[in-house]
Parts: C-alpha cells; sequence; structure tokens
C-alpha cells in the first residue's frame, strides 16, 4: 500500500487535531458533531483492515523515527497481528460509541465540546499504545490514556462521587505505570535498547530481568483492574455510560492485557512471570464473577465481569502455549465487542427508564424487544454458547488447557480449576444480567408505560452491530486461526491451536456443557447465593484499604503541616537556619577535621579593624534605639570595608564604602517617621533561643571558613584571568573586566535584580502614580510655593534681615532653599553642596571609564552620583531633588537596561557571541587615538541602572516621605532625641 | 594550592552571622534588616575567606600576578554588595509601609496558616472522637446510585426514526 509507513503517523495527527477541533465542532453541529468525529477512529480501524493482507503474511508496516538517539530511544510504530487487532477494537468500537453518542447525550448536556475532545484524545493515545515499537514511547501513550479516563471519569466535575472515582483511578494507575517505568528502565538498561521487537527476540535474564519483569507486570496488573489493583474500574462507573463501554471494557483496561501478551513470547517460561499471572489472574476470574454475582447495579455488575474476564484473557495470554494464546486472541476480540454492547445497551435501558438498578427493573423486554434481543447475543457470546465468538473462543481455550502446553504440569491444573470456576460463574452473572435489565418480575412493579420510551437508531445500531458481529465472526469459517495465528505462533511452547465452531463430541465439548449447566444452576438459586453473600462478606476489601490509606495520609499531611506551617516568620528562619546547621555543620563535622594551624599573617591593621567590627556588633546588637543601631552597624561595614582591603579587593572596599553611606543616609530617611525606639521585646526565654540559633550557626560558618580553604585541590580557575583580562577583555582591572566581559551574564542578572528591586520600593511608598511628583520650584506659580516647616518655632527671627527667605535668585545657593523655612537651612551645608556637587559627578564619571584599568567601574560610579543626589536632597529638601534630576527613575532604570542589554547584542552583528567584547582602535580628529572597548558600554548600562535606583529610593523614601508628611501633618524632619518621650532608664545603654 | 585560614577573620565572620542571626530572629522588621546587613557582611567575608589567600590587588600591572588575589570571589561578592543595598532599601520601605498602616514595623502572624494549623487540630479531635472510619466517604453502591448521566430524552425525539 503506498505510503503506509506514514498513514499511522497522519491518523496519530488527525486524532490530535480532531481532538483540538472537537469544542468548536461541537459548539457548531451540537451533539451530530460526534458523527463526524467517528470518523477519525473509523479511518485507523479502515487502514487496518486495509492492511490484513499484509499484516498476516508478516509485512505488516513498520515506521522508524529517530527522537533521542543519546538514549537509545526512538519513535517507533508497527503493525503486526497482535497490534492490529488492538487497532481494529480501538477504532471500530470508538467509531461505534461516538456515534452512540450523538444520540445518547441531551442536546442540552453540558461541556459535550470538552467531552468529546477527551474521548477523540483518548482514542488517539490507545491507537499509540497499542503500535508502538518502543517501551518508552509505550509509557508515554499509557500515561495518556491514563490522563484521559481521568479527565472522562471525572466528566461531571461538579459530583463528588465522579471526582472521588476519578482520582482513585489514576491514583491506581498511575502508581502502577511508574512501577512499571522502573521495570522499563531496567530492562532498557539490562537489553541495550527499548525496542519490543529486540528485547522479546532476545530477552535477557538474571535476577534483575526477572525483578523488571514483575514490575511490568504490575503495571499492566493496575492499568488493567487485576486484583488486587481491579477496585478503582467499578468505581469508573462513574463515567458517562459511553466511556465506560469504551475505556473501561473495550479499549484502555486492555492495555496490561496488551502488554502480557506482547511480552510472553519472551518471558512465559519464567517461574516468576507463571505465577504473577496464575495468582492476578486467576484471582481476578473468580472473585470479579463472585462479585458481579451480588451487584445491583447493572454498570457494576458489567464493571466485576470484565475484571472477571480481563483475569481470564490474562491467564490465557500469559500462559505461554501457542494453543491457549490463539484462543486468548480471540476472546480479546470477542470480549470487547460483548462488553461494549452490553454497556451500549445497559445505557439504553437506563436512557429509556431512568434506572439501573435491577430491582426497579421488570419486563423490560416487552418495551423494548429489539435491545432485548441483541443484549441476549451479546450475553450469549460472552457465556459461551454456540455458535458466537465467546463459545468458539474458550473452546479452544478449555481444549488448550485440557491437552496441557505451558512446561510445569502444575500451572495447567491450577489455570484449568481456575478457568472452569470463573466460567460457571460467568453464566450466572451473565444471565442475571439479562433477567435483571429485561425479565418480567413478580415482586417488582412494572414501570409506568409513559416513562419507558423506544430508542431512536442511531442508539441501537452500535449496540446491535457489535451483538451481531459476536454472532459473524464466529460463523466465517477459518477467519480467526488464518488471522490470529501469526501472532499466537510466536509463542515459544506448545502446538499450534485451532479455532472451530464445532469442534464435534470431545471431552472439551463435554465440559463445556457440564460448566453451562452449573451456571444456569447457580443462577436458578440466585436468591440463597445472594443470602449467603450478604451474610459473608470477605475480610479484606481492596477498596477499603484504599480509602483508609487515603484518609491515613490526609490526616497525616494535615498534622505535619499545622506541626511546620505556623505562620510565624521567626519560627521558619530558624528551622531553614537549624537546617543549616544539622545538615551541611552535620557532615562537616562528620567529615572533615580542622586545620592544624591558623594564620595571624593580616598583623596589627587587621587585629585592630577586626575588634573593632566585633564591638560593633555587640553594641548593635545590644542596642535599643534604632539609630544607634544604625550608626553601629554601618561601622561594622565600614570595618567590613577596611577588611576587603587588607585583604587585596580595593573595588570592593570602595563599594562597600559607598554602599554603607548610602545605606546610612536611606535609613535615617525612613526611621525619622519610626519610633525612636524599638518595641519591647517579648520574653527573655525566646531572647537565649535566639541567641543559641545564632551561635549555632556562628559555630558553623566559622567552621566552614576554617575547613573549606583546605578543600582546594586543583588551581583556581581564575588562574589565567589576569593575562586573559587584557588580551580578551582589554582592561587591566581583573575584576571589573569579571563583571563586564567573563561573567557579564551574572551582571545583567543583577541589574535587573536592582530594577525590580527599585520599582517595588516606588511602588511600596508611592500611594499614587509616581510620576507626578517630581516638580520643580518653577513648576509652582510664583508665591504659592510651598515652604516647608515655616510655622516652626523660629527664636532667631528677630535676628533676621526681613526677606531673606525668599531672596532673589542671585542670593541664593541652591534654588531649592527657597521652599525651606529660613531655620530648616544650613549656609554651610547649601555653600558645600554648591561647590561638591558637580566635582562628585566629575569623580564618578572618571570612576566610570577608568574602572577598566584601575578600582571603579559602574557599580562605584552609580553609587558616588546617588551620594550627589543625596548631598543635594538633604541641603535643599525635595524640590532641590526633583531640580537636580529632572529626570524620571524609570526611564534611567530602562535606558541603563537597554544599553547593557544591547551593549550584549552588538558582538553578535559583529560575528561574535552575545556579550563578547570587541576592541577597536580609532583615530578621532582633535582628541588622537581612542582605545574603544564595547564593553565600557555595558558599564555605562550598569551605572545608569544604579542611578536609577538611587534616585527612586531618594524620590520614595525621602521625597515622598516628605510629601506625606506635609500632607498628613506629620512633621517630615528629622526626628531628634528631644521630641521623643525619654525611653526608660534600664533600656538605655 | 592549601591556604591556611585567616584566624581573625573567622573570629569577625563567627561574630557577624551571629549577631545578624539573632536579629534576624526578632519581628521588628528594622531590627530584620539590621540583621540581614550584618549577615551580609559576614557571608562576603567568608566568600573572601574561602575563595583564597590574601594578596594584592588584582590589578594587571600594579601586582605581580603571582601575588594578586584572586578575582572571582571578589566579583561576585561586589554584586552581592549592590544586592545588598537594593534589598536593605527595599525592606525599608516595607518597614515604612507597614508603619503607615499599622503604626508599627513588626512582623505578624500569617492568619491563614494560623487557621490551618487550628482546623488540623480539631480534625485531631474529630478521629479520635468517631473512631478512623467515622469519615470514610460513602460507598460504591452509594456513589453508582448517584452517579446519572444527562441523557436525550427520547419523548422530545420522536420525529426521529422510531424504530422499535
Amino acid at each position: 500500500m503506498l505510503c503506509s509507513k506514514s498513514t499511522l503517523l497522519v491518523l496519530l495527527l488527525a486524532h490530535a487535531a480532531a481532538a483540538l477541533g472537537a469544542p468548536t465542532l461541537v459548539s457548531w453541529l451540537g451533539r451530530r458533531a460526534f458523527l463526524v468525529l467517528a470518523l477519525v477512529p473509523g479511518s485507523a480501524a479502515a487502514w487496518a483492515l486495509g492492511q490484513t493482507a499484509a499484516v498476516t503474511s508478516g509485512e505488516g508496516p513498520t515506521m522508524t523515527l529517530s527522537w533521542i538517539p543519546a538514549l537509545g530511544i526512538d519513535l517507533a510504530f508497527r503493525l503486526d497481528t497482535l497490534s492490529w487487532l488492538m487497532v481494529l477494537l480501538v477504532g471500530g468500537v470508538g467509531a461505534l460509541v461516538l456515534v452512540y453518542c450523538s444520540a445518547y447525550f441531551s442536546p442540552a448536556s453540558g461541556n459535550l465540546g470538552r467531552f468529546a475532545a477527551f474521548f477523540v484524545g483518548f482514542a488517539g493515545a490507545m491507537l499509540g499504545l497499542v503500535t508502538s515499537d518502543n517501551l518508552v514511547q509505550l509509557y508515554v501513550f499509557w500515561e495518556l490514556t491514563t490522563v484521559f479516563s481521568y479527565l472522562l471519569i471525572g466528566h461531571y466535575t461538579t459530583r463528588k462521587s465522579s471526582r472521588r472515582a476519578a482520582t482513585k483511578a489514576i491514583l491506581v494507575t498511575t502508581a502502577g505505570g511508574l512501577v512499571m517505568l522502573i521495570g522499563i528502565v531496567l530492562i532498557g538498561d539490562l537489553s541495550g535498547t527499548y525496542s519490543i521487537t529486540d528485547i522479546v527476540a532476545a530477552p535477557p535474564t538474571g535476577p534483575v530481568a526477572v525483578t523488571a519483569v514483575v514490575l511490568l507486570l504490575v503495571g499492566a496488573a493496575s492499568k488493567s483492574a487485576l486484583v488486587p489493583l481491579h477496585f478503582w474500574l467499578p468505581a469508573a462507573m462513574a463515567a458517562p455510560t459511553p466511556v465506560s463501554a469504551y475505556l473501561h471494557a473495550a479499549a484502555m483496561v486492555k492495555a496490561g492485557i496488551y502488554l502480557v501478551a506482547r511480552l510472553a513470547p519472551g518471558y512465559a517460561g519464567l517461574e516468576a512471570w507463571q505465577l504473577m499471572i496464575l495468582v492476578l489472574g486467576g484471582f481476578s476470574l473468580v472473585m470479579g464473577g463472585y462479585q458481579a454475582l451480588r451487584q445491583h447495579d447493572l454498570k457494576l455488575l458489567l464493571a466485576y465481569g470484565t475484571v472477571s474476564q480481563l483475569g481470564l484473557l490474562a491467564i490465557l495470554l500469559g500462559a505461554g502455549s501457542r494453543a491457549t494464546a490463539l484462543a486468548g486472541l480471540a476472546l480479546l476480540g470477542a470480549h470487547a465487542m460483548f462488553k461494549a454492547s452490553l454497556f451500549l445497551v445497559v445505557g439504553l435501558v437506563d436512557a429509556a427508564t431512568g434506572t439501573r438498578d435491577l430491582r426497579n427493573l421488570s419486563a423490560i423486554w416487552r418495551r423494548l424487544p429489539v435491545t432485548a434481543v441483541m443484549a441476549a447475543l451479546a450475553m450469549a457470546s460472552m457465556i459461551g454458547l454456540p455458535p458466537f465468538a465467546g463459545f468458539v473462543a474458550k473452546e479452544a481455550a478449555l481444549e488448550s488447557l485440557l491437552h496441557g502446553g505451558a512446561s510445569p504440569a502444575w500451572l495447567d491444573i491450577a489455570l484449568l480449576v481456575a478457568f472452569v470456576a470463573g466460567s460457571v460463574l460467568t453464566v450466572a452473572y451473565g444471565l442475571r444480567l439479562w433477567w435483571g435489565a429485561f425479565a418480567t418480575k413478580a415482586t417488582i412493579p412494572e414501570i409506568e408505560p409513559v416513562r419507558v420510551i423506544r430508542p431512536p437508531l442511531l442508539l441501537l445500531a452500535p449496540a446491535a452491530l457489535l451483538a451481531v458481529g459476536g454472532l459473524a465472526v464466529a460463523v466465517l469459517p477459518g477467519l480467526g486461526d488464518q488471522v490470529l495465528s501469526p501472532y499466537a505462533n510466536t509463542y515459544p511452547a506448545g502446538e499450534p491451536g485451532h479455532l472451530t465452531l464445532w469442534p464435534g463430541l470431545t471431552p472439551a465439548l463435554v465440559i463445556s456443557l457440564g460448566m453451562l449447566a452449573a451456571g444456569v444452576g447457580l443462577f436458578a438459586i440466585r436468591d440463597r447465593v445472594e443470602r449467603w453473600q450478604a451474610t459473608h462478606q470477605g475480610p479484606l476489601d481492596a477498596d477499603n484499604v484504599y480509602r483508609r490509606t487515603l484518609r491515613g495520609l490526609d490526616l497525616f499531611a494535615a498534622d505535619l503541616t499545622s506541626l511546620f506551617q505556623r505562620g510565624s516568620l521567626p519560627f521558619y528562619l530558624g528551622i531553614v537556619l537549624l537546617m543549616v546547621v544539622i545538615l551541611p555543620g552535620g557532615a562537616m563535622a562528620l567529615g572533615t577535621s580542622l586545620p592544624d594551624r591558623i594564620s595571624l599573617r593580616g598583623g596589627v591593621p587587621q587585629l585592630l579593624v577586626g575588634a573593632l567590627v566585633v564591638v560593633a556588633t555587640i553594641l548593635t546588637v545590644r542596642s535599643r534605639r534604632r539609630l544607634k543601631a544604625v550608626i553601629l552597624t554601618g561601622i561594622t561595614g565600614y570595618g567590613t570595608a577596611m577588611l576587603f582591603f587588607l585583604y587585596g579587593a580595593p573595588d570592593l572596599a570602595l563599594d562597600q564604602v559607598l554602599v554603607e553611606t548610602i545605606t546610612l543616609v536611606v535609613f535615617v530617611l525612613v526611621l525619622r517617621r519610626l519610633p525612636a525606639y524599638f518595641s519591647n521585646r517579648p520574653l527573655a526565654a525566646d531572647r537565649w533561643v535566639r541567641l543559641g540559633i545564632g551561635i549555632a550557626v556562628a559555630v558553623t560558618v566559622a567552621g566552614f571558613a576554617m575547613v573549606v580553604p583546605q578543600a582546594r585541590l586543583e588551581p583556581p580557575v581564575s588562574a589565567a584571568l589576569p593575562q586573559e583580562a587584557v588580551a580578551f577583555g582589554g582592561g587591566s582591572n581583573v575584576v571589573n573586566v569579571i563583571l563586564v566581559d567573563v561573567r557579564a551574564w551574572d551582571t545583567m542578572g543583577e541589574i535587573s535584580v536592582l530594577v525590580a528591586a527599585a520599582t517595588g520600593i516606588a511602588s511600596l511608598t508611592f500611594l499614587r502614580s509616581r510620576t507626578r511628583d517630581s516638580r520643580r520650584p518653577r513648576d509652582h506659580v510664583p508665591g504659592e510655593l510651598p515652604v516647608l516647616g515655616l510655622g516652626d518655632p523660629d527664636p532667631m527671627a528677630p535676628l533676621r534681615r526681613p526677606g531673606t527667605s525668599s531672596g532673589s535668585r542671585s542670593q541664593e545657593w541652591l534654588r531649592g532653599g527657597r521652599t525651606l523655612a529660613p531655620q530648616r537651612r544650613s549656609v554651610v551645608f547649601e555653600v558645600t553642596t554648591r561647590m561638591l556637587y558637580h566635582t562628585m559627578l566629575v569623580f564618578a564619571i572618571w570612576l566610570l571609564f577608568s574602572g577598566h584599568n584601575a578600582p571603579g567601574g559602574g557599580f562605584a560610579a552609580g553609587l558616588i552620583t546617588g551620594l550627589a543626589l543625596a548631598v543635594r536632597y538633604l541641603a535643599g529638601g525635595r524640590y532641590e531633588l526633583a531640580e537636580a534630576a529632572p529626570l524620571h527613575p524609570g526611564l534611567l532604570l530602562g535606558s541603563g537596561l537597554f544599553l547593557a542589554t544591547g551593549s550584549g547584542l552588538i558582538p553578535i552583528l559583529l560575528g561574535g557571541e552575545v556579550l563578547q567584547t570587541a576592541i577597536f582602535d580609532l583615530t578621532v580628529p582633535l582628541i588622537g587615538e581612542v582605545h574603544l572597548i564595547t564593553s565600557t558600554f555595558f558599564d555605562i548600562g550598569v551605572y545608569l541602572v544604579v542611578v536609577g535606583l538611587m534616585l527612586d529610593v531618594l524620590r520614595s523614601l525621602g521625597a515622598e516621605i516628605d510629601r506625606q508628611g506635609e500632607a498628613t501633618g506629620h512633621d517630615s524632619d528629622l526626628v531628634g532625641p528631644a521630641l521623643e518621650p525619654a525611653p526608660p532608664l534600664r533600656d538605655r545603654l | 594550592m592549601i591556604s591556611t585560614p585567616d584566624f581573625v577573620l573567622v573570629v569577625v565572620i563567627a561574630v557577624l552571622f551571629a549577631g545578624g542571626v539573632y536579629l534576624m530572629l526578632e519581628r521588628s522588621l528594622s531590627r530584620v534588616l539590621i540583621g540581614i546587613i550584618l549577615v551580609s557582611n559576614g557571608a562576603n567575608l567568608l566568600m573572601l575567606v574561602v575563595g583564597g589567600p590574601p594578596g594584592g590587588a588584582p590589578i594587571v600591572g600594579m601586582t605581580p600576578e603571582q601575588e594578586m588575589s584572586d578575582p572571582l570571589p571578589q566579583a561576585m561578592v561586589l554584586t552581592a554588595i549592590v544586592i545588598t543595598l537594593g534589598m536593605s532599601a527595599f525592606l525599608l520601605a516595607m518597614a515604612y509601609r507597614s508603619w503607615q498602616l499599622n503604626e508599627h514595623d513588626e512582623v505578624q502572624d500569617d492568619l491563614e496558616d494560623r487557621r490551618l494549623a487550628r482546623q488540623a487540630a480539631t480534625d485531631q479531635g474529630l478521629r479520635s472522637e468517631l473512631g478512623f472510619d467515622g469519615a470514610l466517604p460513602a460507598t460504591l453502591d452509594e456513589d453508582a446510585a448517584e452517579a446519572r448521566d444527562e441523557m436525550a430524552l427520547f419523548g422530545e425525539e420522536r420525529a426521529e426514526v422510531d424504530w422499535e
């Protein structure tokens, strides 16, 4: 067939596209959109049918696309007999159920578009799953079906029961899936490939391989609802009935069985495999049938019946002999048809009568005769009546089990016993289903005739087609043998089996008749059976275990949360710090030793500065007065700067001094509005705890400082940096070259942080837009210029010449001075400011450009410019600040970031990498040789950002706090100690 | 390559950390901020000390290469210093805002978290009172009886083929 390889990919994409388009389609066409969407899975089935001949002759299409070659993971697809069968089921049943949906749902029902999308999406995922030839790829599709199943079970999002069922399904199946993933990785690691074909052809052996296979089977059991992981499937009946028919009968629950069938040719000989198949399959087969007998809800009855049948399928496809496998494949197809058909019929009865409880249904066969006949056909296939597909499959199964084929004899006998018991139960619950749904029951009043309405063709046809199909495939002679044998014969053991409609009077047939009779007998005494079941509850209920576990987990989580999430910041911080002490500190204490000698090479200067910092720190901690604490902190900062300098880091010392000064200024600006004293401390005991944590952290950190320098084994990466700085960075100040070139990405991130901080400060302070309040004196009408502190007591007033406060322009040193009352001005300060301001700016610019070769750079220059602005503000008030920098800080921040980014991008245009430095030597007229380095522009960007930050800080914490103080009547001047009530004596230091 | 640690600096670092942590664990934002500044200074010194032995300024032409201090930790510390400035200013703005709103700058407990803790406590009480099974969700049968699809009402669709 032309391009049959890529057809599969097209089909998968078609499913994806249909899923994405489904909501739109439903909004256009209403529920009729389901008919259009049915074409998509239908085309997959049609494609598989078209490939029948090729598949049967072993030449089915394959396709491999490279995905993650480094891990040996490809996108590999292939269509062999097993995949072919599954694609037919997934596509065919999917299309029929979609047709059913178009009549089943009320036109007024909500979220149909979403439902359709998930449904088609699921069909696509399932198609991918059954055609995957790579275990990792299979896992991806596997989990996709889990997610879609979750979304479909939880379709009625407003119902608690529906959400609970969906959660249960996804928890069980993903847990199983994760276990399976471990198995996949183990087995892939062992065999060096994830290709299923290769693994099955040459299965790895040994204890690890056995473990992997067991894990894979656990995953299969969770997906295919095998006991004890079966309990999610009955709960999943909360999904709309079409979902139950498709996902939870025909398609998704077959995924686990599919995996068993895939791996069986390679691993069916393992003892662990045989044991697990027997236990999982056997218990599911018997327990599912037993539970189905006691259900009153028709969907629950079918769900337990499905558990039972899945157990049977696991046994047949996992037993390992060719004949059983052939029977298993036949049953796989038959089950999908009759079970989906029965679900659709139950949905139909439900829709027509308004109930699914068999205790309320009586004489429905008279109202829905055709439906009843279709249900009878499907049921006949399920319980194995001739001449239906179910009969053919079960006869073949019985025949093969009687003849034996699996290697150990005990396995054959055990499987046969389980098979017989399960089949008897199947007959009983199958009859009970039909009887419950349709038969006339003497004790139950008939439902009001008006309530029972005949179904339209679209609703009946899919169920009828599936039921009649079960008859048709059985009657066509030799069909099953021909198309299914190629896969069954890949199994290693046993004689090839045969599928025949009439085997003659064999022992198998006799046993079959006996099982039928026993089943009918069990159905006949159903009342007694039900009573017995009601009084004999099993001791272990898997569902109960699940509920208890989940509840326990919830309670544990709540307890744990309430233990740690106290809502107290100091508590959290304390926990974090203690972890630092315990984990890295503990590792250090156990794994390292202190150096045998320490050095005092810093000499007397370092000792003196160190002592200063220690004393200042202790005094800071003990201080009760804000201003005092801030000034002492400043001293520790200046001391740190000196230690930097002594250590050989002049750049750090310069920046630290500047930052310390600015911090001091900003602190004082804010402190004038805060109370002079820290609020009272709560408890002395608390203080000891804090001190304890502080000392513990300090000891840990000191330990690091002692231990880490010893740990170095290799020469530092920066050993070659000095030469490279000159050669490639074009500068001799290595620290600066690192900032603007080697680690320029870091610097870029850092200035972005500064922009964010500046914006945050402005947003916290400005209650209105910050653009409005940078008014300069000349923006005011003369005479209306507010003057700060005019009403303050002024003992010196008689000594002043009148008119000084608003003197003519030639007399003033600072233009903003007019806005301050005379008693608030300081001529000395104003004169100094006037003289220093421009000098500071020039110094800043010099630092900016010389920083590449000497201490300095964008940071230092920006900080000095900021200090210059602070001086102007302090001397002349907020109007003076606006006069000094009539710019919006956002403009500085933005253009700085832009310049830094832009200068990083220019090298790309020149053919280099981002942030690579380019060096030009230009000859400029009049100036001469210019040594132009692109990273200088980066540094200018840094400079602008720092200036922007400083301006934002001064405008927010300075000018805006002034304005708010004026507006609210609080004085904005520095709060002098005299203005505050005197503190209690004990708090003074 | 192994360098002996500088004792004076180790002591200074320890004292800065001890004082800083002590203040950080307080509730007054301005004290927390002072604590952060102290810890930052300590951390910056720590970076320098563990980064390598002291030496001359890492400027080519000023110091011979063998005598230079390691420039890499210095560059990192330089950015850290400026970031600390940005953070201090931001925290100060927060302290000011807190003062504006509450007349103090103390960090309050998160009420939502406290509510959660209380709830968990009552839940615990509930568990011991009712026994473990008391709060288990509904059974399968009850759930199944509740599950009804939004099905079509056939009566309104008689116009479609009445097949049976």
